[in-house]
């Protein structure tokens, strides 16, 4: 198996699933018991991690909450902030391209009398600053943006979006489940108020993400009952988790530079030799401000889940934003967000990389695309005719 | 998520084409939508006597439209008529829930086909169509 979906979740590296084993069998203890040495080897393990994941993002451990995965971080982030800031103002602005954990969260708060601006992005999925800039009222209490698009890739200007927020004294949320791991991230430098992470996307294990709370942002809880988390997220703390978390970030951080290169020269690689060999196909997502590791096309005259399918029989495991995958009739909000028509956006594929990705694997993977492009093209009556004029 | 049976007729589709002198020709589904069935038939003496079919759409769509016309071929028209989307399901050993729609479009494919074999032929009949017109799969 060729695996080219790590946007949608990474293999765990061994040395993560190493540093996690003492902590399901030796060192089982609850991190709460603090007067047992079983707990406190626990605990030692939690302050540590805090410690660690906090440092990638140049953030202090005290502001360094771990949560469930990145959708947990984004409803505590969203609801949290709503809640407690009622009185100053009702309102919250996001984009129209926002993974699902931000916008059915916002959909729900507009259901409870919260007002919500979606701000629209341009034809490469990017938000414009002064578009968020406009929509700012005394009202507002919270902007969020993701830093960078889980379906196509794209880099949002997130310094100038964090800057223009702390002006206008807006608390700044960015959902950076993709980015964190992938790019570098200072959550000072750029002015982030809160930012959401997964660890499953960065080789960690799956159920433990982290939320990141600027010092003095107010913010309600989202889990109730113990003490846990400094009294901001009851529930006994997943100690492996959050170890292997702190594992896999601190590698995903280690030489981010040169596996970064070594990424986008593949990324780059693929993206050239898709649209060369290819006709009728389009990249979706930024050219050059995109995650090291994503892809995203559309393929005219066909439809998605049948090239997805059809590359799952051969080995090669991607994604596709298409109606059939999605199970409506309507295919990706992001796709359509960026101003595909239904019928192109029907015809998506997301090939995403990691540091795992070899030459050969995409050499391959380059070689059995467009055969399969082709046979679905010549099963497809769109197709007739195309070209033959 | 699908059946042995699909995958096979996906992977595998069978009267996958066009057929030059085909007397019936049905369309039906939109691109908007993301899925479009073509079917051609070649009917000769009240006979099915070739079918073959052209789909854009998602697995479902092109396994559906390899059963449908697996189901009609070599079948009186009357018994073509006769196809229902639950005997495409059934034949395909079961369907996702949100992939039903894909054997509605194939029966309602060939239910086009035929109509338009009465059309061209003079015959003055019209095929009931048990598909929902109003929904997204409008026959164009």
């Amino acid at each position: 198996m060729i695996y080219l979906d790590n946007a949608a979740t990474t293999k765990m590296k061994d040395s993560v699933v190493e540093a996690m084993k003492p902590y399901f069998t030796e060192i089982f203890g609850n991190a709460s018991s603090t007067y047992t040495s079983a707990g406190q080897a626990a605990r030692k393990a939690l302050i540590q991690s805090r410690e660690t994941v906090a440092r990638c993002i140049g953030a202090q451990p005290s502001e360094l909450f771990f949560t469930s995965g990145g959708s947990e971080a984004d409803n505590w982030a969203i609801k949290g902030v709503a809640l407690r800031n009622k009185n100053k103002g009702n309102h919250i602005i996001t984009t129209t391209v926002e993974h699902h954990a931000v916008l059915h969260t916002c959909e729900f708060l507009e259901k409870q009398g919260f007002r919500v601006t979606y701000v629209p992005v341009d034809e490469y999925g990017m938000v414009n600053p002064d578009d968020i800039a406009k929509e700012i009222t005394e009202e507002t209490v919270l902007v969020s943006v993701m830093f960078a698009n889980n379906e196509i890739g794209t880099i949002n200007p997130i310094a100038k979006i964090g800057k223009l927020c702390r002006e206008k004294g807006v608390y700044f949320h960015t959902d950076a489940v993709q980015a964190t791991g992938a790019v570098p991230i200072d959550v000072n430098e750029l002015n982030i108020d809160l930012l959401s992470m997964s660890a499953h996307k960065f080789h960690g294990p799956k159920g433990v993400g982290a939320l990141y709370i600027r010092k003095g942002v107010k913010i309600e809880n989202l889990i109730h009952g113990g003490a846990q988390e400094s009294g901001r997220r009851a529930t006994t703390e997943n100690v492996a988790g959050v170890v292997g978390m702190a594992q896999a970030l601190k590698e995903a951080c280690d030489n981010m530079q040169e596996k970064t290169q070594k990424l986008v020269y593949l990324r780059d690689k693929l993206i050239d030799s898709i649209l060369e060999t290819i006709p009728y196909t389009r990249l979706n997502g930024h050219r050059e401000e995109r995650l090291p590791n994503n892809t995203s096309f559309c393929f005219r005259y066909i439809e998605g889940e049948s090239l997805l399918l059809s590359l799952d029989m051969m080995g090669y495991v991607v994604s596709s934003g298409s109606a059939c995958t999605s199970g409506s009739l309507d295919p990706s909000h992001v796709l359509l967000g960026i101003g595909l028509p239904h019928e192109i956006a029907h015809g998506s594929m997301r090939v995403s990389l990691s540091e795992f990705t070899t030459e050969e694997e995409i050499d391959s993977f380059i070689k059995a695309v467009g055969p399969i492009v082709q046979r679905l093209r010549d099963m497809s009556p769109l197709y007739e005719g195309v070209g033959k004029e | 998520m699908y059946s042995d049976k699909v995958m096979d007729h996906f992977s595998n589709p069978r009267n996958v084409g066009e057929i030059a002198d085909a007397n019936a020709v049905g369309t039906v589904g939109n691109a908007k939508c993301g899925d479009i069935m073509k079917i051609y038939m070649k009917i000769e003496d009240d006979v099915v006597k070739d079918v073959k079919f052209k789909t854009f759409g998602c697995g479902a769509a092109v396994a559906t439209s390899s059963m449908a016309t697996e189901l009609v071929k070599g079948k009186t028209v009357e018994e073509a008529l006769q196809l229902t989307n639950k005997a495409v399901v059934e034949a395909l050993e079961g369907l996702p829930p949100a992939k039903i729609h894909c054997s509605v479009l194939a029966e309602e494919a060939i239910k086009a086909a035929i109509q338009d074999y009465y059309d061209k032929s003079g015959i003055d009949k019209k095929v009931e169509c048990s598909g929902n017109c109003a929904h997204c799969h409008n026959h164009e």
